[in-house]
């Protein structure tokens, strides 16, 4: 058949430039091996021409394929399924690059761009290691275009492609059978990106993230190769500056994820402990610790074979990571969803074609790898840094230990979970990591590699101590740090850890300004460790100190399971202009407001007012119409900023969000005057009823049958209101005007009149009568200094990574241009 | 003994110790059924929403009370109550993962993370969203 409209060419020539880049890749990996293993340099130097014309040819492929796709996003041909099922018309287009790194396909794009990328700067700055690194990279291109190849080898399919059209996918859908199919209405606007994605978070933070992840590949490869070509120790001091990098663009990158789950979820904090976080997270602390051990190897000699082993496991669990988070096999465990994408043993085969090959080397190597048989002395600073990475490596084998329970249960068929306190699993053990690092990152600075004078350090350490040690209990007495949900030994050692994280800051502020002398090139160490004393603190005052504000006190009387650990009465229903108590803040919902220019969300205003400073703020959370289904919401919180905390809300509830009618009715009573009927939120008098009234609204006359029932409410918390519900007979009909008390949810109509002097009284209360919002409201003190933590120490590694350059540049300017 | 062999066992001692800890304090999966046998016990359940019962939910009355029936594939069903606000598409939940304890006839959660909604097209794209979409006779 002959389709109508389609613009076929686009999706050709990007299918054309992802077949050169899995062909440039192979061709590459192949040439640089045989460059890597050249039995004359004349050989070599040949291989290394072709080598690199084809992982650059590999390189400029990706980056066309990549421009194509945003081509059909923007022209919006939504024939192409990566534009119907990822965009829409509306969609800006800083976003149509967030819904290209939303897809499978884009992110394996993404990664590929960036190691395209950083293999080329290494081929101008590996000199001698350019062959077998690049070999690696070069295979790690390989991989990745088979996962955006999609082509058919008998019936398995090799990866997605991009460039697929919807009629292609869904062959059996009947409007595939007409011609003019695009002009059928669902074929003329996108499903569009998950509005919780829709956030310039999401614009940056995968990226980066990618960045890192692309990162990892150089050290391992660097790791590899020296086992490969048996130049065990030589090529530590080149690949230096690469782990740094890699530790911070990865530890940058989480750290952007984690700002946007603040921002943009409701999870109620930066860090869940989802295994999505996790499998990210992992790596980083094992490259730290590999970062740690690779400059001791380079100071003293000690832990080369800790530090290969790091190194290839960092890349590794990189990959496995990539493995856990798109296989779907964490779907019940993750809030984030993921669905299995089919690809599951591709995903399996690239960890094991690099873990495999890599560990067997390693194992079949290690005998020869050089080790300082004299062991460290216990005061070196060589053997604290050792168990520092340890202590490290151990805290990341046991997150992801119980990261991977879903995977654990699939091999062994157990059928384990953590349980429903998944955070406190991971908590009650990485408190003590915590503060076992703080101690270490404290002092360690201060011994000298091979052997330090003991006396000496303690004279240096002793006042430092004090000081952190005064700071520390000043905060801990006055700062009213009170978290006892855990009981009295996690509390304690909240403070401890709160110790820890003031001792390392201090004592490596002291050691940069005292002992270096404030010499700030070569202080990257001391900046990160300070940088990571201040994100401990903030960590802890954020999360121990984190309050619940929307404490439900409006007095109304609710049931709640007394058995519950924590009271867990957290969300607060605000009715539309009703001032309502809420601890220290009064809070009014005030109007709400869809007139964004997509027309997909409502804002709702709240205004906040404090209950000591009478200070005012509004605050705008609001619901985003979830485009792909279009009757689905999510919640955006909104935030109100001070130096020293911030005041957070989401809307937990919505009347907008209920659509079910409300199908309870009318009670009845019987009443005569002055007589006293309850609801559930106080009681109703009959103080008068007035036959054929002319006041106020109603003018009915002497000939007319009307009855005015007037009545006092009295609430709960002794507010006092009238309703006046009406009874008239008109044209032999009976009309009943019901009165509605909005604030009360409360509906009163008059019934028939009975003859023993009484009347009938109709009340009704309902959720659906009046506008409100539930609403979650968090206080989190000292959020900033989470924050400052993530960015000092992000300095320290760029300031690390300068320096280490600088060292490498000096000594051997022949080697790097 | 060389210190490093020390160091080494240490770590092994802690790491068997983390472990035996962290396994300590393990839920397992149950069934409705089997959850009921283990009353008290903290348990996880997989299971779907019972629609043809009340899910009630009275947020102006108590935003932090919410009761809704589960079924699962083996027959069983359950009554469930959840302390806090009613989380977003609850009713277009395909599958519910729940984290709590039997208590008589009730499932009770008490942890704001004690459910996890499965939605069809919560965060990624499902294709059986579109194909439905694509199968709309209404043109």
């Amino acid at each position: 058949m002959d389709y109508v409209g389609e613009h076929l060419m686009p999706g050709k020539l990007g299918q054309f430039f992802v077949v050169l880049s899995f062909a440039g890749s192979l061709v590459a990996t192949l040439a640089y091996f045989k460059t890597a293993n050249g039995a004359s340099p004349e050989e070599a130097a040949s291989w290394k021409k072709m080598a690199r014309f084809a992982f650059f040819l590999n390189g400029l492929s990706v980056f066309i394929v990549f421009a194509t796709i945003f081509y059909i996003v923007h022209q919006h041909y939504f024939e192409y399924n990566f534009a119907w099922e990822h965009s829409s018309r509306n969609l800006s287009p800083k976003y149509m690059l967030s819904c290209i790194w939303e897809a499978q396909e884009g992110s394996f794009l993404l990664w590929m761009m960036w190691n395209g990328v950083l293999g080329t700067i290494l081929m101008f700055r590996a000199r001698q290691w350019e062959a077998p690194v690049l070999t690696l990279i070069s295979f790690a291109q390989f991989c990745l275009a088979t996962m955006i190849l999609g082509v058919y080898v008998f019936s398995f399919q090799i990866g997605h492609s991009p460039f697929i059209l919807v009629r292609q996918l869904f062959q059996d859908a009947p409007i595939f059978q007409r011609a003019d199919y695009l002009s059928i209405p669902q074929m003329q606007d996108g499903q569009s990106l998950n509005a919780l994605l829709q956030n310039y978070w999401m614009v940056i933070h995968p990226p980066i993230l990618f960045l890192g992840f692309s990162s990892t590949i150089v050290p391992f490869s660097f790791a590899v190769s020296g086992l490969w070509k048996k130049q065990y120790g030589s090529w530590t001091k080149t690949a230096l500056p690469w782990t740094l990098f890699s530790c911070c663009v990865l530890g940058t990158g989480i750290m952007m994820g984690a700002a946007w789950a603040y921002e943009s979820l409701t999870f109620g904090g930066y860090w869940a402990w989802d295994p999505v976080e996790n499998a990210s997270l992992v790596p980083w602390l094992v490259l730290v610790a590999g970062l740690h051990t690779q400059v001791v190897y380079n100071a003293t000699g000690h832990s080369l074979r800790t530090t290969f082993l790091f190194l290839i496991l960092g890349f590794s669990l990189i990959l496995y990571s990539t493995f856990l988070t798109r296989s779907g096999w964490l779907g019940d465990t993750s809030v984030h969803a993921f669905t299995g994408s089919g690809m599951d043993l591709q995903l399996i085969l690239l960890i094991l074609v690099f873990f495999i090959p890599a560990i067997i080397l390693y194992f079949v190597r290690f005998r020869n790898i050089p080790h300082v048989a004299k062991e460290e002395n216990t005061w070196s600073r060589e053997f604290w840094m050792f168990i520092g990475a340890l202590v490290i490596f151990l805290s990341a084998v046991f997150i992801m230990v119980a990261t991977s329970l879903p995977v654990i249960n699939r091999a062994f068929g157990t059928n384990w979970s953590t349980g429903d306190d998944q955070k406190f699993v991971y908590n009650r053990i990485e408190i003590f990591i915590a503060i076992i690092l703080g101690l270490l990152t404290a002092t360690v600075q201060y011994l000298k590699y091979k052997n330090s004078p003991v006396s000496q350090v303690l004279k240096k350490l002793w006042p430092v101590t004090l000081i952190a040690l005064i700071v520390s209990i000043c905060i801990s007495v006055f700062g009213h740090i009170q978290y006892t949900e855990y009981g009295t030994g996690y509390q304690g050692a909240i403070h401890l850890a709160l110790f820890a994280g003031i001792y390392s800051v201090i004592a490596n502020a002291a050691y940069l300004f005292g002992t270096m002398k404030g010499k700030m090139k070569i202080a990257g160490a001391s900046v990160a460790h300070i940088g990571f004393g201040i994100l401990l603190v903030g960590i802890l005052i954020s999360s121990s100190k984190k309050e619940v504000l929307s404490h439900n006190t409006t007095g109304i009387n609710l049931p709640f399971d007394p058995k519950t650990k924590e009271n867990p009465l957290e969300n607060l229903t605000l009715i539309k202009n009703v001032k309502t108590d809420m601890g220290k803040y009064y809070a009014t919902y005030l109007t709400n407001d869809s007139t964004n220019p997509a027309g997909n969300i409502i804002y709702f205003k709240v205004n906040f007012q404090d209950k000591k400073t009478g200070e005012s703020f509004d605050l705008w959370p609001n619901l985003i119409k979830n485009t792909k289904g279009m009757e689905n919401f999510s919640n955006n919180p909104d935030k109100q900023h001070y130096l020293d905390r911030d005041i957070f809300t989401y809307i937990s509830y919505a009347n907008i969000l209920d659509k079910q009618r409300d199908t309870s009715g009318f009670k009845t009573f019987p009443v005569a005057l002055h007589d006293t009927v309850y609801y559930s939120k106080g009681i109703l008098i009959l103080d008068t009823v007035l036959v054929n009234p002319s006041t106020g609204k109603y003018h009915f006359t002497a000939t007319d049958t009307a009855l005015l029932a007037q009545i006092r409410v009295i609430t709960r918390d002794s507010q006092q209101y009238r309703m006046s519900p009406l009874l008239f007979v008109k044209d032999n009909m009976i009309h009943r005007v019901a009165d509605t008390l909005f604030e009360q949810n409360l509906a009163v109509e008059l019934g028939t009149v009975m003859n023993n002097k009484k009347i009938q009284l109709l009340t009704k209360e309902s959720a659906d009568m009046v506008p409100f919002v539930s609403l979650k409201v968090y206080m989190f003190p000292q959020i900033n200094l989470v924050w400052i933590g993530v960015l000092v120490m992000m300095t320290g590694f760029v300031m690390s990574i300068l320096y280490r350059r600088k060292i490498l540049v000096k000594k051997s300017p022949e080697r790097l241009s | 003994m060389k210190r490093t062999h020390i160091i080494l066992l240490v770590f092994i001692a802690l790491s068997i110790g983390l472990l035996v800890s962290f396994m300590g304090n393990l839920s397992t999966y149950e069934t409705i059924a089997s959850a009921r046998q283990k009353e008290g016990k903290n348990v996880t359940i997989i299971a779907r929403l019972d629609n043809s019962r009340p899910m009630e939910y009275h947020p102006i009355t108590d935003p932090n009370y919410l009761s809704f029936y589960i079924l699962d594939t083996l027959g069983g069903h359950a009554k469930v109550v959840y302390h806090y606000g009613k989380p977003y598409d609850m009713e277009k939940a395909e599958r519910v993962v729940l984290k709590g304890k039997m208590n008589g006839d009730v499932f009770e959660i008490t942890q704001k993370d004690g459910i996890l909604i499965k939605c069809p097209s919560k965060y990624k794209d499902d294709p059986e969203n579109a194909k439905k979409n694509l199968s709309k006779t209404d043109y």
